[in-house]
């Protein structure tokens, strides 16, 4: 018994054994792929089809655009340099580039004061999109934007921008005298001060009128291109959010009259295609404006693409106050908050962040929307596209290169909008979940 | 206008009945600059080009109004229209004069209230086909598939063509002409159809275009030219006569390279003498000087020298003058006499 004891005795280690890298099929790569992509037969096979399916775009693409002509004069001199090989006609891209960007007859010595307005437009974004990251002063810069960007892309005598901004200011000094007897009293007031201010500012400038300006005007007929886009897209989002929340509100008020005017406003712009509207603004009004006025062609299109976008973001926003739990507006009152009070303290807060995914739907679609002004006769990247660029002898049948251009920008902007609307979300996350 | 957005949209009513009602050649005498309507872009008639100055066979004509009436073939502003939006600019006053390659047809001068001032292209419905098909008339189409737009006038022709002559034919509808290119490019119909201006400058962009062939048959009367509002004959006899000009100084053998020559002193030609104004008064007649015509040919030459130089054949469109010959060669352009 002993002896099998002895015989029997374990194996005991007594050192540790050395690490030793796991298993190849369990680590790295390969652990990776098989888990992702060949985790079972079917999951293989569409592992391969699918890699199959992007060479095949690639080989297609990648030649297309590296082998792609850059320095050409037309077409036909493209084709010749490539002689048969594939390739992209990109010189088109670089020849009309400003114009691309700026329209065809904004003056080439100009370019630089649309481009400064466009950098500053990200300074006078920030204070309003980033608060909590960048000083409190900014924001008399952003109210100043507006004005500004006005002088700088259209040029001309610097008291029409200053008369502007000074209707503003009269208006809200008024509105602040007057808001404490009654709100309707400081609301007309202002808007009557305001309109005095423009009327009288638009006879002095008119008086004073000179060829000579410090920045040449360009009337609104030259501007174009992608510029054209970013100028509606920017002013009719902007303008259509407060406009909306106004909208929003007064299809939620107890006040038959201005309740009624909010839901027919609303449906009957939502009724009608944009494209219809921007008809309006450029043929309709035509006939009912004394021959030889010319009524802002850029005005119109905004003020109708303002009006179409507010009725959806109204639509939105209400969305946002009716999944707002009573009890808000409960507390509201039982605070002893006013309703202008309620709404900007307690339920618009909230409700603006409920709506915000729906909001910048809205505004994504707005902007892509902005190229519906090429129907019109208006020429912006799209309209520059299919008119004047293709219509050229030299550039007739270069589709690819340039429609992809424009959604290459279309893309970058859209993307931006979605991604800041994502950390917007996140910032404003106080729920618990 | 020098006026801002802002204060613009506040004061318009005010200004408003500044506008009385002159007649429009006295319109764009005070202005200083004629307000022309053209298409948004089509290859040959009307483009920008890289440096943004509009460039075209219909561009042209304007050009040449605007110096018979200015005197300066530059006082021009360009206003892009579309199809949509043609025919209210120009009833609405907002553009003196439309040359954009408009058919003339009977509902657009009766019922539309317009006066066609003349033909500057006579243009027609065709048939372009890759020459592997082997075909070379219209009529050995049977049973082929043709690739139209859809909701145009050409469809209706194409129906009433291939009924006429008791062939067959299938329709690929396509909805641009970018889009008709892609799909004839493809293979996706054996012909495509369009007016034969467009064919030939769809051709222009392939990337051979010696392997199409445009047929021969023209299938429908397309007669483009530059038109007026109703009413106002004045402003119409001086948009007329001006292209008749162009026309006329053709026949006579006037071009920008001899104009300077031939209207500095009367010449043996009578018929010369009394467009140049060398001879007679008919620029008093119109209203205008009486070198009205010489500044209209200077600018961008004859008729004949704007068609080689922008559609012709040797630009890459290459259009053939074909119905658009003078009269005396076998075609159809015939001014009237200047007398």
């Amino acid at each position: 018994m002993s002896d099998t004891h002895q015989q029997s005795i374990p194996f005991v280690r007594d050192t540790m054994l050395p690490e030793a890298p796991p298993p190849a099929a369990e680590t790295g790569i390969v652990k990776w792929m098989r888990e992702n992509l060949f985790s079972n037969v079917t999951n293989g096979i569409l592992t391969l089809a699918a890699l199959a399916a992007i060479y095949y775009l690639l080989s297609g693409f990648l030649p297309w655009l590296f082998n792609g002509i850059w320095d050409a004069p037309s077409i036909r001199a493209c084709r010749e340099i490539l002689q048969g090989e594939v390739g992209g006609c990109f010189a088109v891209l670089t020849e009309r580039w400003n114009q691309l960007l700026f329209g065809f007859k904004y003056p080439d010595e100009e370019y630089w004061r649309p481009s400064l307005a466009f950098v500053l437009l990200f300074a006078a974004a920030a204070p309003v999109m980033f608060p909590n990251h960048v000083p409190r002063v900014l924001f008399f810069f952003t109210g100043l934007y507006p004005f500004l960007a006005y002088w700088l892309i259209w040029g001309g005598p610097i008291l029409s921008p200053v008369f502007g901004l000074l209707g503003f200011v009269v208006g809200y000094i008024v509105w602040n005298r007057l808001v404490a007897q009654s709100f309707a009293a400081g609301f007309f007031g202002a808007i009557v001060a305001a309109l005095v201010t423009w009327w009288i500012g638009g006879m002095i400038v008119e008086a004073m009128a000179s060829e000579n300006t410090l920045l040449a005007a360009v009337p609104s007929r030259d501007m174009g291109g992608f510029m054209l886009n970013m100028i509606l897209g920017t002013v009719c989002v902007s303008l259509s959010i407060p406009f909306g929340i106004a909208l929003a509100l007064g299809r939620q008020s107890d006040m038959p009259i201005i309740k009624w005017i909010c839901v027919l406003f609303i449906e009957f712009i939502r009724g009608v295609p944009l494209i219809t509207l921007l008809f309006v603004a450029n043929v309709v009004l035509a006939y009912f404006l004394p021959p030889g006025t010319t009524f802002d062609l850029i005005l119109r299109v905004i003020i109708m693409i303002t009006m179409f976008a507010s009725a959806y973001i109204a639509e939105v926003i209400r969305g946002g106050l009716a999944a707002l739990p009573k009890g808000q507006y409960e507390a509201a009152d039982s605070l002893g908050l006013d309703y202008p009070q309620a709404m900007r303290l307690i339920i618009l807060p909230q409700a603006l962040k409920i709506s915000i995914p729906g909001i910048v739907n809205v505004a994504v679609g707005l902007f892509k929307d902005t190229t519906l002004v090429s129907v019109i006769s208006m020429f912006d990247l799209v309209g520059m596209i299919r008119g004047p660029v293709l219509a050229s002898t030299e550039w007739n049948g270069v589709y690819w290169e340039l429609l992809g251009f424009a959604a290459l920008l279309f893309f970058v902007v859209c993307y931006g909008i979605s991604q800041y609307s994502q950390w917007l979300e996140r910032q404003l996350q106080t729920e618990h979940r | 206008m020098k006026k801002s957005v802002f204060l613009g949209a506040l004061t318009v009513a005010g200004i408003a009945a500044g506008a009385a009602a002159a007649g429009t050649l006295d319109d764009v005498k005070a202005r200083g600059t004629l307000n022309c309507g053209v298409t948004t872009g089509l290859v040959g008639f009307a483009a920008p080009d890289a440096n943004g100055e509009w460039d075209g066979f219909d561009v042209g004509v304007c050009r040449a109004v605007a110096a018979a009436v200015l005197g300066d073939g530059s006082a021009v502003e360009f206003v892009p229209t579309t199809g949509k939006t043609r025919f209210t600019a120009l009833a609405s006053g907002e553009i003196d004069m439309l040359a954009r390659n408009t058919t003339w047809t009977f509902s657009r001068d009766v019922d539309l209230k317009f006066e066609f001032t003349g033909i500057n292209y006579y243009d027609g419905q065709g048939f372009i086909a890759p020459k592997a098909l082997g075909v070379s008339s219209a009529k050995e189409l049977s049973g082929a598939t043709v690739c139209i737009q859809t909701g145009t006038t050409t469809e209706l022709n194409l129906a009433d063509y291939f009924r006429a002559n008791n062939m067959d034919y299938e329709p690929v509808p396509i909805e641009t002409n970018a889009e008709g290119q892609q799909q004839y490019l493809a293979g996706a119909c054996d012909v495509y159809t369009t007016d034969r201006s467009g064919l030939a400058a769809t051709r222009a962009a392939f990337e051979n275009p010696s392997d199409h062939v445009i047929l021969p048959e023209t299938i429908s009367k397309e007669p483009l030219g530059p038109l007026v509002r109703h009413g106002d004959n004045e402003w119409g006899d001086v948009v007329r006569w001006t292209l008749n000009a162009l026309i006329a100084a053709e026949e006579y053998g006037v071009t920008s390279a001899n104009i300077a020559d031939m209207a500095s002193a009367p010449g043996d030609k009578p018929e010369v003498n009394r467009l140049l104004g060398t001879e007679g008064n008919l620029g008093e007649m119109l209203g205008l000087e009486s070198d009205w015509a010489v500044k209209a040919i200077s600018v961008g030459g004859n008729y004949g020298e704007l068609f080689e130089k922008n559609i012709g054949e040797n630009t890459p469109i290459g259009l053939s003058r074909g119905l658009n010959a003078q009269w005396t060669e076998g075609g159809l352009l015939y001014s009237p006499p200047f007398r």
